[in-house]
C-alpha cells in the first residue's frame, strides 16, 4: 500500500460506555474506520446512534460518567526525518499535556450548536485569540492579526469589526463560520464537524458546506463529517460510515454505499430521502419502530426488530460482524455472510 | 448607555423619595408618639413630672402638628444636612449615628468579603466535582449554615469562647480601647475582633451563595461552549475559570445591591447578642422608644443603601454582560 494511502487517523474497535446509575449505556460499541488526509469521511445515522460520542472519544473529552472501555485510536504523525510514526491517543491520559497539545492543534472540532457553542460574554476575537495562543507561539497582536485573517478566510464580512463582536450579534450562519475559524486557528490536519449545518437554514447550509470543501482544497486537511442528513453525505463525503446503535453497519466509498447499498438499514435510510421523481403528497417510506432504548439493546443484530429482511433464529441470536462485500465495501449483516459455524 | 444610566438615576431618586415618605408614615403608625412612650417609661420608674413638661416636649419636637407638616419640616432639615434631633438621646441624629455607621460599614464589608472569598471557591469546587465526597461535605455544612439561626451560633461561640479560651468575643474592641480615640492600636484591635462577627453574620449568606454558585455553574458546565473550549485543548482549570465561571458570576452582580442593607438589617439580633456598636441595635432601640427622627434617618439610610446598591449593580451588570450592554437578552 502506498504511503499516501495510509490513514491519518484510525479508529479500531472503539467502545465507549456511559456508566450511569440506571445501567451501562454502550454509546459506541465497536466502531472501526479510517480517516484520510484530503478526504471527507461521512458518519451517518439516526440521532442517538453514537456519532457525537465517537467524535468526543477521538478528542478524549467524553464527559463523565462515560469513558472509552476498549479499542484504539491511532493518529499518524507527519514524517519526521523520513520516519512516520503513529501515536495511540487512547493510551494518553485525557487531560495529559500531550493529549491537550493534540486537541485543537492537530484535531479540531466544530460542534453542532452554533447558537451556544461560543461563550456569550466573550468577543469572537477573544475566543479565537485564546485558542490560537494555546498551541502557537504568538504574541497577542500576532494572534489578533491571525484572527482577522481567519475570519475573512471563512467569509465573514468586515472581519476587523467582527473580532470585537459578541456571538449574539451575529446570525447563525456567521456564528458557524466563526466557529470554523476558531477550529482552524491552529491549522489542524483533521477537522471533526459534528452536525455543522443542522441548526441552519438550507441556503446557509449549502454555504457552510461549500466553505468546508474549499478549505479542504486549500489546506488538504481531513474532514470527519457527522450528520444524519444523507443529502449532506452525498454532497460532501468520499467515504461513508453508517452507524446504528453504536455499531458500524456499513462502510465504503460514497458511490458504492449510495449505489449498491447492502445493509437493510442503509437501504431504508436512502428510501426515506424525498426524490424529485416521487409522486407528490405521498408519505415517504419510514423505518418502522424507533431506536431501542440504550438500556435494553436487542440481542443479536441491534437492527433486527426494525429490519424488513430479518432472518428469524439468526439475526436475533447472533451478532453480525463487518465483512467485505466488494472493493472497500464492508457490511455487517447475515444476508451477505453466513452465521459463523462455531456459534451456530 | 448614558441614557440608560440617566434613566436609572432619575428612578433611583424617585424611589428614595418614596422610601422617606413610607418610612416616616410607618414609624408613626403605632398609636402614641415618643412622649407617650417616654411618659410610660417615667411612670414606670415613678418619677413625678408635670403635664406641662410633656406638652412643652411635644411642642419642641412639633409632635402636635399634622403629619405632613412634620414630614416637610424634617425633609427641609435633611436637605440642609440636619437630620433632626434624637429625642431619646437628646443629641443630633448625626452625632448619635456617627461612629456606628462607620462600624456597620466596616463589619458589613468584612462579612461580604468573607462570604465571597469562602463561598465562590467552594461553589466552583462543588460544581466541578459534583457528587464527590468534598461536594457532599460542603453541601452538608452548607445546609447546616442555612438552617442554624445566626444569633444561636453567636451565643454558642460566645459560650465556648468564654469557657474554653476564657476570652470575651463580644464587641468590636477590647475594653481598654472601648472609649479611646482612634489610633493604630485601636485599628489593630478592631481587625483582631472583626473576623468572628463577620463570619457569624456572613454564614447563612455564605451557605446560600455556595448553593447558588454551584447551581449556576452546573448549568453553565453543560453548555456546548465548554465542549468547544475543551476541544480547543484548554486545560480544564483555565477553561472553567475563563468561560463558565465568568458566565455564572453574572447573576451575582445583580444581587450585590441587596447585600449591604440585607446584612445591615439581618444582623440586628446578632449585633444585640454580641453587643456590636452597629446601627442594628440602635434602630431597634429607636423603634421601641418611637424616636421617630432617629428611626426615620436609619430607615432612610437603609433605603438609600438599597437604591444605591441596586444602581451600582445595574451598572456592574451592564459592564460585565455584553448582552445587557447592547440591550439584548438571549
Amino acid at each position: 500500500m502506498q504511503d499516501d494511502r495510509q490513514p491519518i487517523l484510525s479508529v479500531r474497535n472503539l467502545k465507549t460506555s456511559f456508566f450511569t446509575d440506571e445501567g451501562i449505556v454502550r454509546a459506541v460499541d465497536g466502531a472501526s474506520f479510517d480517516v484520510h488526509l484530503g478526504q471527507t469521511l461521512g458518519i451517518v445515522g439516526e440521532s442517538g446512534c453514537g456519532k457525537s460520542v465517537t467524535a468526543l472519544s477521538i478528542l478524549g473529552i467524553v464527559p463523565r460518567p462515560g469513558r472509552i472501555v476498549e479499542g484504539e485510536i491511532l493518529l499518524r504523525r507527519e514524517p519526521e526525518d523520513g520516519q512516520a510514526h503513529e501515536i495511540a491517543l487512547t493510551s494518553l491520559g485525557d487531560s495529559s499535556r500531550e493529549m491537550r497539545s493534540i486537541r485543537g492543534a492537530e484535531i479540531a472540532l466544530v460542534f453542532q450548536e452554533p447558537m451556544t457553542s461560543l461563550s456569550p460574554v466573550h468577543t469572537i476575537g477573544n475566543q479565537i485569540i485564546g485558542a490560537a495562543r494555546l498551541h502557537r507561539n504568538l504574541t497577542r497582536r500576532e494572534a489578533g492579526e491571525l484572527a482577522v485573517e481567519l475570519l475573512s478566510l471563512v467569509g465573514i464580512p468586515r472581519a476587523e469589526a467582527a473580532i470585537d463582536a459578541y456571538p449574539f450579534q451575529l446570525s447563525g450562519g456567521l456564528r458557524q463560520r466563526a466557529l470554523i475559524a476558531l477550529a482552524l486557528s491552529c491549522e489542524p490536519r483533521i477537522l471533526i464537524a459534528d452536525e455543522p449545518t443542522t441548526a441552519l437554514d438550507v441556503t446557509t447550509q449549502a454555504q457552510i458546506l461549500d466553505l468546508l470543501r474549499s478549505l479542504q482544497e486549500q489546506n488538504g486537511m481531513a474532514i470527519m463529517l457527522i450528520t444524519h442528513d444523507m443529502g449532506v453525505i452525498a454532497e460532501m463525503a468520499d467515504q461513508v460510515v453508517v452507524m446504528y446503535l453504536g455499531r458500524v453497519v456499513e462502510e465504503g466509498p460514497v458511490e458504492t454505499v449510495f449505489g449498491e447499498s447492502k445493509h437493510p438499514y442503509t437501504q431504508s435510510l436512502l428510501r426515506s430521502i424525498p426524490s424529485i421523481h416521487s409522486t407528490p403528497k405521498v408519505q415517504l417510506p419510514t423505518i418502522t419502530g424507533t431506536i431501542p432504548h440504550p438500556y435494553n439493546r436487542p440481542a443479536g443484530c441491534p437492527f433486527h426488530p426494525r429490519c424488513p429482511d430479518v432472518i428469524p433464529g439468526v439475526c436475533d441470536k447472533h451478532e453480525p460482524e463487518l465483512h467485505s462485500v466488494g472493493d472497500e465495501h464492508l457490511v455487517s449483516c447475515f444476508l451477505y455472510h453466513p452465521v459463523p459455524e462455531t456459534i451456530s | 448607555m448614558l441614557a440608560y444610566a440617566a434613566r436609572r438615576l432619575v428612578l433611583a431618586i424617585f424611589t428614595l423619595w418614596t422610601v422617606t415618605v413610607l418610612s416616616f408614615v410607618i414609624i408613626q403608625l403605632p398609636p402614641g408618639d415618643f412622649v407617650d412612650a417616654y411618659m410610660a417609661q417615667l411612670s414606670a420608674t415613678q418619677s413625678n413630672v408635670s403635664e406641662q413638661h410633656f406638652e412643652s416636649l411635644r411642642r419642641q419636637y412639633a409632635l402636635d402638628r399634622p403629619m405632613h407638616e412634620q414630614y416637610l419640616k424634617w425633609m427641609s432639615g435633611v436637605f440642609r444636612g440636619d437630620f433632626g434631633t434624637s429625642m431619646m438621646w437628646r443629641k443630633s441624629v448625626l452625632d448619635v449615628i456617627g461612629d456606628r455607621l462607620a462600624m456597620t460599614m466596616v463589619l458589613s464589608l468584612g462579612a461580604i468579603v468573607l462570604t465571597w472569598a469562602i463561598a465562590l471557591p467552594i461553589g466552583i469546587y462543588s460544581a466541578v466535582r459534583q457528587y464527590s465526597i468534598g461536594d457532599y461535605v460542603f453541601t452538608f455544612i452548607g445546609f447546616i449554615g442555612l438552617g442554624v439561626p445566626s444569633f444561636l451560633l453567636a451565643l454558642t461561640l460566645m459560650y465556648f469562647g468564654f469557657t474554653l479560651f476564657d476570652s470575651d468575643i463580644g464587641g468590636l474592641f477590647s475594653p481598654e480601647y472601648q472609649l479611646e480615640p482612634w489610633s493604630w492600636g485601636k485599628v489593630k484591635d478592631l481587625l483582631y475582633h472583626l473576623p468572628l462577627p463577620a463570619i457569624i453574620i456572613g454564614l447563612s449568606g455564605t451557605a446560600e451563595l455556595i448553593r447558588v454558585m454551584r447551581a449556576n455553574l452546573l448549568d453553565e458546565l453543560r453548555k456546548p461552549y465548554v465542549i468547544t473550549a475543551r476541544a480547543a485543548g484548554m486545560s480544564e482549570r483555565s477553561l472553567v475559570l475563563k468561560y463558565p465561571v465568568r458566565v455564572a458570576l453574572n447573576p451575582f452582580a445583580s444581587t450585590v445591591g441587596y447585600l449591604l442593607p440585607y446584612i445591615l438589617s439581618g444582623s440586628v439580633i446578632v449585633s444585640v447578642v454580641l453587643s456590636l456598636p452597629t446601627l442594628g441595635p440602635l434602630l431597634l432601640g429607636s423603634l421601641i422608644a418611637q424616636d421617630m427622627f432617629l428611626a426615620g434617618t436609619i430607615v432612610m439610610m437603609l433605603g438609600a443603601l438599597t437604591v444605591i446598591g441596586t444602581f451600582l449593580s445595574d451598572l456592574l451588570l451592564m459592564w460585565i454582560d455584553p448582552r445587557i450592554r447592547f440591550g439584548m437578552v438571549q
